[in-house]
C-alpha cells in the first residue's frame, strides 16, 4: 500500500526530498555520479543512513586517524563491532563504548535501555560473553524538573535492560552541568571476555554462502535513527519520537545465549549486529569488508507489521537482531540452534562476487548499489576550525584563588555537589553483582571484576571531566585519558587500552570543530605516552539544543589488567596508624574546579596543567608498590582536591585521618592539580614504599572517625566527622530528587 | 548430593547458582532445561533468579507453566529440598507451593545491595547451620520483592514457624519484613535474597554458604538413618 505513496526517483531529485533524509545537495550529486543515474527513493535512503555521521564518521574521520590504535596486546583495533586486547592464557577482553544521546533526550527510558542493548550486541557479536556494563551520563542541574525526569528515567532504563539480561552494571560516572540541560549524554560501555579461538568477524565471505537473519522481527521502529542521531535537537525533536527504538532485554538474553552457541559452530562465516542503520549497515559493511556482494530478498525478512516497504525494512532499527553468513548447505544446523532458543531465523539472501548490494522485493530489484560506495566512500570533510573567543579570554584571565572563609563548611558543600556526591542512589538500582565476579563495587575509582578460574581480574572505568575540556580541549583531553589510567592504577591494574565516546556539538561550527581537533590531539598524545591504544569507539556530534552545544565530552572507557587478585586495592582507609602519603605537587589551580563552580557559579580561566611524563612515572611507581603488597589503600585526587579525596577515603570504614598540609590552605585543600594520589601504607612497609615512590607523608590514619587537617604551623584548619561527611555526600542526590521546586 | 539448577528462558542467576554449588559447596550439580520433564536422579532442586520469560506478564507467572514444573512439584511432594531464589521464589508462589504473592518494591525501584537478614527459624533443613536469631549479610537484587499475604496466611506462617528469614530493616515493604518462607512440610524454601552471591569472602560475604551446607548435611543425615 505504502509502495504507491513512495516518491519516484525524479521527485526525490526535483523536490530535494533527500534533504529530509539528511543528505546535502553535493552529497546527492556525488551519489548520482557514483551510480551514473538518479537513485530511487529506497536507494537514497540507504545512502543517507550509511553516509550519516553516525555510520560514516565523515566529519571526524580525519581526527580519528590521529589516535594510536596499535599495541603488542591489541588483537582487534577499530573497525569491527568492538576492539579486542589480549590478557594472556589465550583469553582476551573485548570492549566498546557507544552513545545514545538523542534518543535519551526524547524518550529517556527506551533511549537508555536500547543504548545498553546495542553495546551488548556489539560485544557478543564478536563472540565474547559480556561480563560487565558501565556508563557515563551527563545531565543539566537537578534543580530542573525536566532534568530530574530525564535522570530518573535514564537510570531506570539502564537498570531495566542490564538487570534483566543479567550483565552486571559495575561502574560509571554521572556529572551535572547546565550545558547538558536539553541534551543529556548517555554513553554505555560493555566489557566482554573471549577465548582467542572464538573471535568472530563481521564479514560476508565465500560466494554462494547463505545470508541469514536471526533474532527479533523487523518493525517500523527506529527508522532513520542514525540520521536523527546526526542532527541537532530543536523545538520539534519530540516529533522524532518514532525514531527511538524500543528494547526487549528478554529477547536479547535469548539472542545472546544463541549467538554464543552459534560461534562454536564451524558453519558460521561472519556475524554482525543490526545496530544503527539496521539491515543496511550490517549487509553493506559485511560485504564491503569481505570484498564481496550480497543479494537479499526482502520478502523473506521476518516482519512484525504488514505492508512494510523496502525503505522501511532497510532503515528500521528494530532491536535484538543479527545478520549472519553461514556456509551453504549448513543452514539447518544454524536454524536448530535458534529454534532451541525460541528465536526466528530466516535465509534472506546469499553472498555474491559483484560487490553490490542488491535487494529484491515482490519480484523486483528495488535497490542495486555498490557496497563500497555505501560503506567506505562517504565524503570525508575537514571542516574549518577557529579558536573560540571564550578560550582566548580565559587564557588571558588572571589566576584567582576563590575566597573561602570556612574550610569545613566548604568541604561539606563540595561533597554535596551532585557531581562529587555519592551515586549510591544510581547504582542501588543496578544489579552490579550478577555473574558473581564483582570484587570492587561501584563507587570506587575503578570497578574490579575477577576472571573466574584464574588469578586475574579486570579493572574498568569511565572518565571525563568536560569542564577542563571546555576551558582547554587539548589539556583537558590529556587529563581525561590520564585520569582514567589513574583510576585503573589505583585499583591495582595496568592500563591496557581504551574506547572513546566522543560527544560534541555541531562540527559545522568552526569553534566546535576546533574543540574536536584540539581534544583529539590531547587524547592522542596521552594515549601515546601512557601506552593505552584506542581500540574503538563512537562519535556523537550535533549535541546541541537550540544552537547551544554541550561541553566537549570525550568519554574515556578504560580497561586494565590486574595480574593477581591479591593486588586489588581500594580507596578506603584500612587501619589506624597507617601512614598517609600525598603523591604529586599541589598548585593554586582552580580553573574548571568544583570550588570555582561553587563560589562563582560558573567556570573560567585555565585548565590545570598536566605533564604526561610525570604522570606516567608516578603511575608506574604506584603500581609497582601496589604489586609488591606495600599499599593499603589508593585513591586519585580529582574533583574537589585533596580534602574531598581524604573524605571519600573514610566514608565506609571505622577510621579517620589526621593530616598536615603545607602551603596556602585553600589550594592545599581544594585545588585540582593533576597527577596526584592519596595512598596509605602500613608503618612496617613505609621505608620500602618511600624507596620506590616519590611521595610526601602528610599524616596518619586515626582511630576515631574524624578528619583533622592542620597547616604547617600546627593550627587546625578543618575538622569534621564521618557522620557529617556521609550525610552531605550520600544525602545530596536523594535530597535533590525529592525537592519538587 | 546432586543438585539440579533449572534454566528457564531469561534465567540469569543459573550460572551463579551452578558455580556456588560446584566451586564453593563442592557438590555435584547439573543444569536442567525448562523443557525437560524429569528430575530423576537429582536430590535437590534449585530455581535460580533472573527474569524468566522477561517477567512480562507477572514475575514467575509463565515459568509456572513450563514443562519441567510437573517434575518440580513431584520433587517437592517427595520431600526433596527445593530452593527458589528471587525469581525462583516468585515461581514457587505462582506454583502455589508457597503462599502469598509479590508486589513491586515500595518506592517502585529495583534495589541491589548487601542486606542484613535475621534467621528467624534455624530448625529447618536449609538453616540448621545458623544460630537462632543470627544476623547474616546476603545481597538482594530485585524489583518485585514486596511480599504480600492476607492476615490469616500470615498468622499461619507465624504459627507454623514458616518464616525463615526476615529483613533487619524493611527494604522493600514486605509484610512482617519477610525475606524468606518455607512450606509446612519444610522442604520448600523461597527467599528474595541471593545466598549464591554470598559464598566467597572475596565477593563480600560467605554467609550464604551455610544455607547450602545445611541442605547437604541434613540430606546426608537423613540418608544415613534411612539406609
Amino acid at each position: 500500500m505504502s509502495l504507491l505513496l513512495e516518491p519516484t526517483a525524479e521527485r526525490v531529485k526535483e523536490e530535494k526530498l533527500y534533504r529530509e533524509m539528511g543528505l546535502t545537495d553535493d552529497e546527492f550529486a556525488m551519489i548520482e555520479d557514483i551510480l551514473g543515474r538518479t537513485p530511487n527513493y529506497t536507494e537514497t535512503g540507504l545512502f543517507s543512513v550509511m553516509w550519516s555521521e553516525h555510520c560514516s564518521y565523515k566529519n571526524s574521520k580525519v581526527l580519528l586517524k590521529k589516535f594510536p590504535t596499535e599495541g603488542e596486546r591489541v588483537l582487534q583495533g577499530p573497525g569491527e563491532g568492538a576492539g579486542i586486547i589480549d590478557i594472556g592464557d589465550e583469553q582476551a577482553v573485548v570492549f566498546k563504548v557507544e552513545s545514545h544521546n538523542h534518543p535519551s533526550a526524547i524518550e529517556p527510558y527506551q533511549g537508555a535501555a536500547t543504548g545498553v542493548g546495542g553495546i551488548l550486541r556489539d560485544v557478543f557479536s564478536m563472540g565474547a560473553r559480556p561480563i560487565s556494563l558501565l556508563n557515563s551520563l551527563r545531565f543539566g542541574e537537578l534543580t530542573s524538573p525536566r532534568v530530574r525526569y530525564l535522570f530518573e528515567e535514564v537510570v531506570a532504563g539502564i537498570a531495566g535492560y542490564g538487570n534483566c539480561i543479567g550483565v552486571p552494571t559495575v561502574g560509571g560516572e554521572v556529572q551535572f552541568d547546565p550545558c547538558y540541560e536539553g541534551n543529556p549524554l548517555v554513553n554505555a560501555m560493555c566489557v566482554g571476555l573471549i577465548d582467542h579461538k572464538d573471535i568472530q568477524k563481521g564479514q560476508a565471505k565465500g560466494v554462494g554462502n547463505t545470508v541469514m537473519y536471526v533474532g527479533a522481527s523487523t518493525g517500523r521502529d527506529g527508522i532513520h535513527g542514525a540520521t536523527f542521531a546526526s542532527e541537532e535537537l530543536g523545538e520539534d525533536s519530540d516529533e522524532k519520537r518514532p525514531a527511538v527504538q524500543v528494547g526487549d532485554p528478554f529477547m536479547e538474553k535469548l539472542l545472546l545465549e544463541a549467538c554464543l552457541e552459534l560461534i562454536q559452530s564451524d558453519a558460521l562465516v561472519g556475524i554482525q549486529d543490526m545496530g544503527a542503520a539496521g539491515l543496511t549497515s550490517s549487509s553493506a559493511e559485511m560485504a564491503s569488508k569481505a570484498g564481496s556482494g550480497i543479494e537479499m530478498n526482502l520478502d523473506l525478512v521476518p516482519q512484525r507489521e504488514k505492508g512494510m516497504t523496502p525503505y522501511e525494512m532497510m532503515l528500521s532499527e528494530s532491536q535484538e537482531r543479527m545478520l549472519i553468513v553461514v556456509k551453504k548447505g549448513r543452514e539447518q544446523e544454524i536454524k536448530d540452534i535458534f529454534d532451541r532458543w525460541g528465536l526466528l531465523s530466516a535465509e534472506v539472501g546469499h553472498v555474491t562476487d559483484d560487490k553490490r548490494l542488491r535487494l529484491l522485493h515482490k519480484g523486483e530489484v528495488v535497490a542495486d548499489l555498490p557496497v563500497d560506495a555505501l560503506a567506505e566512500e562517504a565524503p570525508v570533510y575537514h571542516k574549518p576550525s577557529r579558536v573560540p573567543a571564550y578560550y582566548e579570554a580565559f587564557q588571558q584571565q588572571e589566576e584567582k584563588v576563590p575566597a573561602v572563609s570556612d574550610y569545613k563548611e566548604t568541604l561539606l558543600q563540595l561533597l554535596a555537589q551532585p557531581t562529587i556526591a555519592s551515586k549510591e542512589w544510581v547504582y542501588d538500582q543496578y544489579d552490579y553483582m550478577v555473574q558473581t565476579n564483582t570484587v570492587v563495587e561501584p563507587g570506587s575509582d575503578a570497578a574490579v571484576v575477577r576472571i573466574r578460574g584464574t588469578r586475574k581480574a579486570l579493572a574498568m572505568t569511565t572518565d571525563c571531566n568536560s569542564r577542563y575540556l571546555y576551558l582547554d580541549p587539548e589539556v583537558g583531553g590529556q587529563i581525561a585519558v590520564a585520569e582514567a589510567a589513574r583510576n585503573i592504577v589505583c585499583s591495582g591494574g595496568a592500563p591496557l587500552g581504551l574506547t572513546d565516546g566522543l560527544n560534541y556539538g555541531s562540527p559545522d561550527k568552526p569553534e566546535i570543530f576546533w574543540q574536536l581537533e584540539k581534544s583529539t590531539d590531547g587524547m592522542s598524545e596521552a594515549c601515546r605516552v601512557l601506552e593505552t591504544p584506542v581500540i574503538g569507539g563512537n562519535v556523537s556530534l550535533y549535541n546541541e539544543t537550540n544552537g547551544v552545544a554541550v561541553y566537549p565530552t570525550p568519554v574515556i572507557g578504560m580497561v586494565g589488567l590486574i595480574e593477581d587478585t591479591d593486588h586489588i586495592t581500594t580507596q578506603s582507609f584500612k587501619q589506624a596508624g597507617d601512614y598517609i602519603y600525598l603523591l604529586g605537587e599541589t598548585k593554586p589551580e582552580f580553573g574548571g574546579s568544583e570550588l570555582q563552580k561553587l563560589t562563582d557559579g560558573t567556570i573560567s580561566g585555565k585548565a590545570p596543567m598536566i605533564d604526561l611524563t610525570v604522570e606516567k612515572k608516578r603511575q608506574e611507581q604506584l603500581l609497582t608498590a601496589i604489586k609488591q603488597g606495600l599499599v593499603a589503600s589508593a585513591h586519585d585526587v580529582a574533583e574537589g582536591g585533596v580534602a574531598v579525596a581524604l573524605a571519600e577515603c573514610m566514608t565506609d570504614g571505622e577510621v579517620g585521618a589526621s593530616v598536615t598540609l603545607a602551603g596556602e590552605a585553600t589550594a592545599a585543600l581544594f585545588a585540582e592539580s593533576q597527577s596526584r594520589f592519596i595512598v596509605t601504607v602500613a608503618k612496617e612497609n613505609a621505608a620500602q614504599f618511600e624507596q620506590l615512590v616519590e611521595a610526601q607523608k602528610i599524616g596518619e590514619v586515626s582511630a576515631g572517625r574524624v578528619l583533622t587537617v592542620k597547616n604547617e604551623d600546627h593550627e587546625t584548619i578543618l575538622t569534621t566527622t564521618q557522620n557529617e561527611i556521609v550525610k552531605a555526600w550520600k544525602g545530596a542526590i536523594p535530597c535533590l530528587l525529592k525537592s519538587k521546586a | 548430593m546432586k543438585f539440579a539448577v533449572i534454566v528457564f528462558p531469561g534465567s540469569n542467576c543459573d550460572a551463579d547458582m551452578f558455580f556456588a554449588i560446584r566451586d564453593a559447596l563442592k557438590e555435584e550439580v547439573e543444569y536442567v532445561r525448562y523443557d525437560e520433564t524429569s528430575l530423576d536422579g537429582f536430590d535437590g532442586v534449585l530455581l535460580p533468579g533472573g527474569f524468566s520469560y522477561g517477567d512480562y506478564l507477572r514475575s514467575g507467572a509463565i515459568a509456572g507453566f513450563a514443562p519441567i514444573m510437573a517434575a518440580v512439584r513431584q520433587a517437592a511432594a517427595e520431600g526433596k529440598p527445593v530452593l527458589g531464589v528471587c525469581n525462583g521464589f516468585q515461581m514457587l508462589l505462582e506454583l502455589g507451593l508457597l503462599p502469598g504473592a509479590m508486589k513491586r518494591n515500595e518506592g517502585l525501584k529495583f534495589i541491589c545491595r548487601p542486606t542484613e537478614l535475621i534467621v528467624e527459624n534455624n530448625e529447618t533443613m536449609f538453616t540448621s547451620g545458623y544460630e537462632a536469631g543470627e544476623q547474616i549479610t546476603i545481597p538482594v537484587a530485585h524489583g518485585e520483592g514486596n511480599y504480600e499475604c492476607d492476615d490469616k496466611t500470615l498468622a499461619e506462617l507465624k504459627a507454623n514457624k514458616q518464616i525463615v528469614f526476615t529483613y533487619k530493616e524493611n527494604i522493600n515493604g514486605s509484610k512482617a519484613n519477610i525475606a524468606g518462607i518455607k512450606n509446612e512440610a519444610g522442604n520448600v524454601l523461597g527467599m528474595m535474597p541471593h545466598p549464591e552471591r554470598a559464598v566467597e569472602e572475596m565477593l563480600g560475604s560467605k554467609d550464604g554458604l551455610k544455607l547450602f551446607q545445611s541442605i547437604v548435611r541434613n540430606w546426608r543425615e537423613s540418608h544415613v538413618t534411612t539406609s
